[in-house]
């Protein structure tokens, strides 16, 4: 499989603290790639690095095989790339529709206004907010603006889907929900970046996982693999010998 | 669809009234009166495409109105270039400031941005105060003569008010165009919430820009027409900050970001003003009233007349825009 996305030793410096430090790792095309990491390991700064939120202090950033490192976040979005935000933003006093509207209109899809109606209704139909299409956006509960985060991030028709903390705040039977929604997307043949605090789904999920620590990668591989890795376990739970055999106990 | 056209029409319907009235009766005096209604109509409409749709409060405005009205003037009184000719290079001259001004002042936010557009305002002022050419602080007259090519100064001055109702309908007709189209879209999703427009993928930075170039162009070739129909112009009435806080109450009585919200806006202001002026209790205070009236607006209806009738009759709800 070829890669989409390639990070090179990307760093990020706030003032004295370095959030990234030299983080590298390649996705393929179509895989689900987790992040997990503790609080504070860098893995929405990581996200923002490679969309151009922040400006990275130093590496590259290649998607499609270009150099992207310095274009304008705009840009990426055009050329394929979806963002989802942690913190919801919903464009509030636009309704549910409009919203789903902009994605299409300025995404990769860059449809007409007309074209995008259609095109917004089908997604939010995809999403399960349909019969919400015409509320303001401001007016939705949690779970239906993270909903919402992935209808406009759709719409764009995307290569390549940012999911920040998709499932954060969600109940058990909302998350499951979302888990088969994200499936979907995989199915459509969307490559998915996902970070996500909830272990069993993103395990559950993810084709390989990335952890960050400090702002290190400290593993990459295959979710069952990563759960046993010794810094990863101490990463999470302090000394791993420790650990390990309070595991072995239980 | 169809509910927006219903305000475009009203709104149109509007504009024509004040148009045709003067005409029909063939009354100078309500002549008058219409051309400061309509001025007001455009300069609401021109403010609240940047104000109302891209969330953008310039307090400054009046400034591509002073930018528009001085060089209509100058043109006219050194090189008697046609009328016509003059207002649209005024237009497009003030189009360019403001893309030259909003490179910088577009990259701030809120109050910081409001308050920049006074200082513009206000720095211009000073400038034009100390050009000679322009006439300082006297400012420039004409000559009757000038009013000659335009059949004497009774025909150039209704030639004025068919200009200015020209220009009214055309900058109504270009806010709804924008409204709904795909480059309206982008701009809500910026008065909405920035960072988010742009992780759409939408060139928040060239859309902001276009907008305020769009929303200074109309002003400057209203100025233009004003200044050529007064026969002077001096920096005090040119760039009176005045007239720039009038255009933010016309929009935020009227209704931000509608299509029918500053002419209604604009109408209001324009009576408010017209019996608090000629009421010997209030002539002197009706900035104060007007002030007051603008603070409970912002309080009790800050979505301003439509907003408020869009409230609270079902029926207009999804007619008014």
């Amino acid at each position: 499989m070829p890669s989409i996305l390639k990070v090179e030793n990307l760093s990020k410096k706030f003032g004295g603290l370095l959030a990234l430090n030299n983080v590298s790792f390649e996705v393929k095309e179509k895989e689900i790639l987790g992040i997990i990491g503790p609080n504070g390991a860098g893995k929405s700064t990581l996200f923002k690095c490679i969309t151009s939120i922040y400006k990275p202090s130093s590496g590259k950033v290649y998607f499609k095989e270009f150099d992207v490192t310095n274009y304008p976040t705009y840009k990426k979005v055009k050329m394929g790339m979806a963002i989802t935000h942690q913190i919801v933003k919903p464009l509030k006093e636009l309704s549910v529709l409009e919203n789903v509207m902009v994605g299409a209109c300025y995404g990769k899809a860059n449809l007409s206004i007309k074209e995008a109606r259609e095109k917004a209704l089908e997604v939010l139909d995809f999403v399960g907010l349909y019969d919400k299409k015409d509320l303001e956006a401001g007016k939705l509960n949690v779970p239906q603006k993270k909903r919402l985060e992935m209808a406009r991030a759709l719409a764009s028709d995307p290569e390549l889907i940012f999911l920040d903390e998709v499932l954060a705040g969600l109940n058990p039977a909302e998350v499951s929900k979302m888990l088969d929604v994200i499936l979907k997307i995989r199915e459509k043949g969307i490559t998915i970046l996902m970070i996500e605090h909830l272990m069993h789904a993103i395990m559950k999920v993810s084709d390989r996982i990335i952890v960050l620590d400090h702002g290190q990668k400290i593993a990459e591989g295959p979710p069952q693999k990563v759960a046993k890795n010794e810094k990863v376990i101490e990463a999470y739970l302090g000394d791993p010998k420790l650990a390990l055999k309070l595991l072995k106990e239980k | 669809m169809k509910k927006n056209l219903f305000s475009l029409l009203l709104a149109l319907g509007i504009i024509f009234y004040f148009i045709l009235t003067p005409m029909i009766l063939n009354s100078p005096i309500l002549r008058e009166s219409s051309f400061t209604t309509l001025m007001y109509i455009a300069l609401a409409i021109s403010l609240n495409i940047l104000m109302g749709f891209t969330g953008y409060v310039s307090f400054g405005h009046v400034v591509f109105f002073g930018i528009g009205g001085y060089i209509t003037f100058a043109l006219l009184y050194y090189y008697k270039i046609s009328l016509f000719l003059a207002l649209i290079l005024a237009g497009i001259f003030a189009a360019l400031i403001a893309a030259l001004l909003g490179s910088v002042v577009l990259n701030l936010r809120g109050a910081y941005f409001a308050i920049a557009t006074i200082g513009i305002n206000e720095a211009i002022k000073s400038l034009v105060n100390n050009l000679e050419f322009l006439g300082g602080a006297e400012g420039l007259f004409f000559n009757m003569k000038i009013y000659k090519s335009y059949g004497g100064p009774q025909n150039a001055l209704w030639l004025s008010f068919y200009l200015l109702g020209i220009i009214t309908i055309v900058v109504l007709i270009i806010s709804y165009l924008i409204k709904h189209s795909k480059f309206g879209l982008g701009l809500f999703a910026i008065r909405e919430d920035e960072d988010a427009a742009s992780t759409l993928g939408v060139n928040t930075k060239l859309f902001k820009t276009i907008a305020f170039m769009i929303s200074a162009f109309f002003p400057a070739v209203v100025g233009g027409i004003f200044f050529f129909k007064n026969g002077s112009i001096d920096p005090g009435s040119a760039f009176s900050l005045t007239k720039s806080v009038e255009m933010i109450f016309m929009v935020m009585l009227g209704g931000i970001g509608t299509i029918l919200g500053p002419v209604l806006g604009a109408i209001t202001y324009d009576k408010i003003k017209e019996t608090l002026l000629v009421s010997e209790a209030f002539k002197n205070l009706h900035l104060t009233i007007s002030g007051i009236i603008l603070l409970l607006i912002v309080l009790f209806v800050p979505e301003g007349i439509i907003g408020f009738l869009r409230r609270k009759i079902k029926v207009l709800k999804n007619i008014l825009d």
